[in-house]
């Protein structure tokens, strides 16, 4: 990112809220429907030093980090297997076409079923959730392998595991990482659902006590470090992925921006 | 044979509703029934109208399309939105300059976040709940068509120019055709979520539709039927996303084919 493109998205930000707030000061859109930006960014910056907001806050990151460590435990290798082996995967392929396209959100009267604890409710549709597209991504990237390469090591008398190890997750590392990308989106609307509908503790809950009090200015700031959170951590992973796997679009042709 | 063979490769599916149904017997719990019994519920909650209806109920006619009409409604505006924008962003450096960090800020935002908002806002009712399909699905759209629109083949456009295809020929014929499969790509990834998105919304705020079904058979502690409804919402993913992909492989049939001439 140059300078020039930082300012001019500055400039439209910027400009983007002083409409929002002439829209509400000379009254084209109510300030009581609609809060002014001024106040909702008075409001964002203080929901920073507010200490129910950070543990609730914290607590739907935490939701989020344990699922989204478990649902790698489990959908790569399962990734990784049915991306190597055809067979299996031609078995489990209809499984996997009825199950994924379940909504997430539909599952959570189950998820109470099973566990009478909101959070572990939460954490097991994060797991579930965030698991589809990094099972999906690492078998794309498994069969995405170059097979001259595979063929190479097992000539050298390489076993399957080493082969694995070596050759194949390393060429599909970067179809898990963009998985991992579309799984953190994933998590944080599992997350906040559940809270929403369950309770428990989290941005959810924070949200609809706020609504409940129509607390708009305060709704919005929540959501505005919402917006934040979700933008680092796509920028960070994005960034991973272009620092890692500059090779990979080198080969692929793609420019490595 | 083929068919024989497509059939083959279902084998796993039957093996798992029997094992399903076994454990679930030998389980005994009443949260977890067997498939028979949910399937009986399913009949139950739907089909019991009259043959001449196909045996679809009221119940089904009242709580089915609406959702079904909301949820492709909201999608539908969001891509004539997304796309228009998207092309806009992405056939001006100084829009997409200006506008692309609150596009990204936007689509960063979990949709559920804004639930309450708009409920505050709207009051229940189907506003709200495609002010919400509309608002979460949008932006993989417009992003994908701005991409689509940024990364065009520069000896297509000056083709263009040197035929003298004016403005909107090139965008029609041009610059709408080359975006069109990045395009398609946003488009399936926002229909998934915009059947999320339905039923959250209904789940929160409304009075009929599958969602609220859902709702409803909890509330009741009507586990089969909360199982029923959680099986036609897979059906319902399911069959949106077989029909998009068969509208996707003839929309970019051409495609397929323009890459292997060159």
């Amino acid at each position: 990112m140059t300078k020039g493109t930082l300012s001019r998205g500055a400039a439209g930000v910027c400009g983007f809220l002083l409409i929002a707030e002439a829209l509400g000061r000379t009254g084209v859109i109510d300030p009581v429907v609609l809060p002014l930006a001024s106040t909702v960014l008075g409001e964002t910056l203080g929901l920073a030093a507010d200490p129910d907001f950070l543990l609730q806050l914290g607590n739907t990151l935490d939701a989020c980090g344990v699922g989204l460590l478990f649902s790698v435990a489990i959908a790569v290798p399962a990734g990784v297997l049915l991306g190597t082996f055809r067979k299996v995967e031609r078995s489990a392929r209809p499984l996997v076409e009825f199950l994924r396209p379940i909504p997430s959100v539909a599952l959570i009267p189950v998820a109470q079923f099973l566990f009478r604890d909101p959070e572990y409710a939460k954490v097991s549709l994060v797991i579930f959730a965030a698991s589809w597209p990094l099972l999906i991504n690492t078998m794309y990237g498994m069969r995405e392998v170059d097979p001259l390469a595979k063929e190479t090591l097992r000539s050298f008398g390489f076993g399957p595991l080493a082969v694995i190890g070596r050759v194949s997750l390393p060429s599909a590392a970067p179809f898990i990482v963009t998985g991992l990308r579309i799984a953190v989106s994933v998590t944080l609307i599992v997350a906040v659902s559940v809270e929403l509908f369950v309770g428990g503790t989290g941005l959810g809950t924070f949200m609809s006590a706020a609504a409940a009090g129509n607390q708009r200015a305060e709704m919005l700031g929540a959501v505005v470090w919402a917006g934040l959170l979700g933008l680092a951590a796509n920028g960070l992973l994005a960034g991973a992925e272009r620092r890692l796997f500059r090779w990979h679009h080198a080969r692929t042709g793609e420019p490595a921006r | 044979m083929i068919v024989l063979r497509r059939i083959g490769r279902l084998w796993l599916v039957p093996v798992v509703i029997v094992v399903w149904e076994l454990a679930t017997r030998a389980l005994g719990d009443d949260s977890f029934p067997p498939p028979s019994t949910i399937a009986g519920r399913m009949r139950e909650m739907w089909l019991t109208g009259p043959p001449s209806r196909l045996w679809i109920n009221d119940s089904a006619i009242a709580n089915i399309p609406p959702s079904v009409v909301r949820l492709l409604g909201g999608w539908l505006a969001a891509a004539l939105a997304g796309v228009t924008l998207g092309l806009l962003l992405g056939r001006s450096a100084l829009l997409s300059r200006l506008f692309e960090p609150i596009v990204h800020f936007l689509r960063a935002i979990p949709p559920p976040m804004l639930l309450s908002f708009f409920l505050a806002l709207f009051a229940i009712g189907p506003e709200m709940q495609v002010a919400t399909i509309i608002f979460g699905v949008i932006w993989p759209i417009l992003i994908n068509s701005a991409d689509g629109a940024r990364t065009i083949d520069r000896q297509h456009l000056d083709t263009a120019l040197v035929f003298g295809l004016s403005r909107g020929q090139r965008l029609w014929r041009v610059i709408l055709p080359s975006a069109t499969p990045k395009i398609f790509a946003g488009l399936r990834v926002s229909l998934s979520l915009a059947l999320i998105l339905m039923v959250i919304s209904e789940l929160v705020g409304s009075t009929e539709g599958i969602g609220y079904q859902l709702l409803d058979a909890r509330r009741s502690y009507d586990r089969p039927g909360v199982w029923a409804t959680i099986v036609i919402l897979g059906v319902l993913g399911f069959l949106l996303n077989s029909a998009f992909l068969a509208v996707e492989r003839r929309v970019l049939s051409w495609h397929r084919t323009a890459k292997q001439t060159t």
